[in-house]
């Protein structure tokens, strides 16, 4: 909006917003007084937005309902997220123990190991819901820029990462990754996309020395393996079923290795 | 933290009934937006403008809503479009339903924009942020939305999406 040039479409917006510093306000007061039928159509927009701002006024001043309190908001939260950790550790203590089967950590598991690997799978969901519903910024850095993240990731870890496998033969293509915390070290969400919009992710930390199969968790419809070799955990989470991620799971494993 | 949140409530309240034009559901959207941006506080960027990002937030909520919303089928429709509101004995809550029902009939982006511009009094630079498009492209649409809304109020056909200055 600069104080001299023609008049524009900004100028307009900016003259019905009232945010035109006032020598340029006047050009634009002469210029509408000029043109009689624009300033006419103008000055209802003008309106229409001081309506709309008096109409909402009243929602703005309304008391705040409790639910919408912070204190109680984080308090929900975190009673959530205790559960939450209680019920998935509980249940990966069991198959730790063996009634399941599917957990085969070499040597013994130790019951810290076992909160490890609940907490892993706990972040590879979390960060998982928190980015397959994001619109407008779903990834950090572009399937195209994927030599960066992997390049990046691997000299954190200190360890060489294989490129974001090739998800095309199930109907998936990669989106594209993000850092991301990832308890004391970095973590690294890669995500892909089917025709229809429906995303599945692949999460991934370094750590662990040992080696494990695959073990699958599903969890407020989130389908999760998780493994670890190569010196990474590696998590697979997608809302699908147990046999249709399987295949994939198996593929980025075979891939990322 | 609490306190910086808390202080945007009113302001995210307002954005989200005039997205949405019903209050329990403006308040739901409310609370996700809330419950989004405690659960993502560390994505936050620390110089970052607060504001900006909850409206972005809010907005992203509203449009994977609505899109959810599509695929399920509009299964509320019927009630709330039949049930008289109970503000609507009150002063001008015709007028207010008219307002803001013909903004919510305008395309998302626009009725955003005219939300966040001219009622929250973001700066161009900030709904420019908030909608993950540039500055100029804030000042055609929101030049196309005051027109459409004003063609709609008045009953004419809404002009086309292009017109050449």
């Amino acid at each position: 909006m600069a104080t001299q040039g023609p008049i524009g479409e900004d100028d307009l917006q900016a003259y019905i917003d009232e945010r035109l510093a006032p020598a340029r306000r006047a050009m634009v007061e002469g210029f509408l007084h000029d043109n009689p039928d624009l300033k006419a159509e103008i000055d209802k927009q003008r309106d229409d937005r001081d309506a709309l701002r008096s109409q909402l006024a009243a929602k703005f001043v309304e008391p705040i309902p409790a639910r919408l309190r912070i204190d109680n908001l984080r308090a929900a939260q975190a009673a959530r997220r205790a559960a939450r950790m209680r019920s998935l550790a509980a249940s990966i203590a069991m198959i730790g123990i063996g009634l399941a089967g599917g957990w085969v950590i070499r040597g013994e598991v130790a019951p810290q190991r076992q909160i490890e690997a609940a907490s892993f799978v706990a972040s590879a969901v979390d960060a998982h819901k928190t980015y397959v519903v994001e619109v407008a910024h779903p990834v950090e850095v572009a399937a195209n820029d994927e030599a960066h993240l992997v390049k990046w990731l691997s000299n954190r870890s200190g360890r060489v990462l294989q490129p974001p496998p090739n998800l095309t033969p199930f109907g998936y293509s990669l989106v594209g990754g993000r850092v991301l915390p990832g308890g004391n070290t970095a973590a690294a969400q890669l995500m892909y996309e089917d025709a229809a919009g429906a995303r599945l992710t692949v999460y991934l930390r370094a750590g662990g020395d040992e080696e494990t199969a695959f073990t699958f968790t599903e969890w407020e419809g989130v389908s999760t393996f998780v493994w670890i070799d190569g010196g990474f955990q590696f998590a697979i989470a997608a809302e699908l079923d147990r046999d249709r991620l399987l295949p994939i799971a198996t593929r980025v494993y075979e891939r990322l290795a | 933290m609490s306190k910086r949140l808390e202080a945007e409530i009113p302001a995210l309240r307002r954005y989200a009934f005039g997205l949405t034009r019903e209050h329990a559901a403006a308040d739901d959207l409310v609370q996700d937006c809330l419950e989004r941006a405690l659960s993502r506080w560390y994505l936050r960027r620390p110089d970052g403008d607060l504001r900006a990002w909850l409206f972005t937030i809010m907005r992203n909520l509203n449009i994977s809503a609505g899109r959810q919303t599509q695929r399920r089928g509009p299964h509320l429709a019927l009630d709330e479009h039949l049930t008289p509101r109970a503000d609507a004995t009150q002063d001008h809550a015709i007028d207010v339903r008219d307002l803001l029902a013909t903004l919510g009939s305008l395309p998302e982006e626009h009725c955003s924009l005219l939300l966040l511009v001219g009622v929250e009094d973001l700066t161009y630079e900030q709904a420019a942020a908030a909608l993950g498009i540039p500055v100029g492209t804030v000042m055609s649409r929101l030049s196309r939305a005051r027109r459409r809304l004003r063609d709609l109020l008045e009953h004419r056909a809404p002009v086309s999406l292009r017109r050449i200055k």
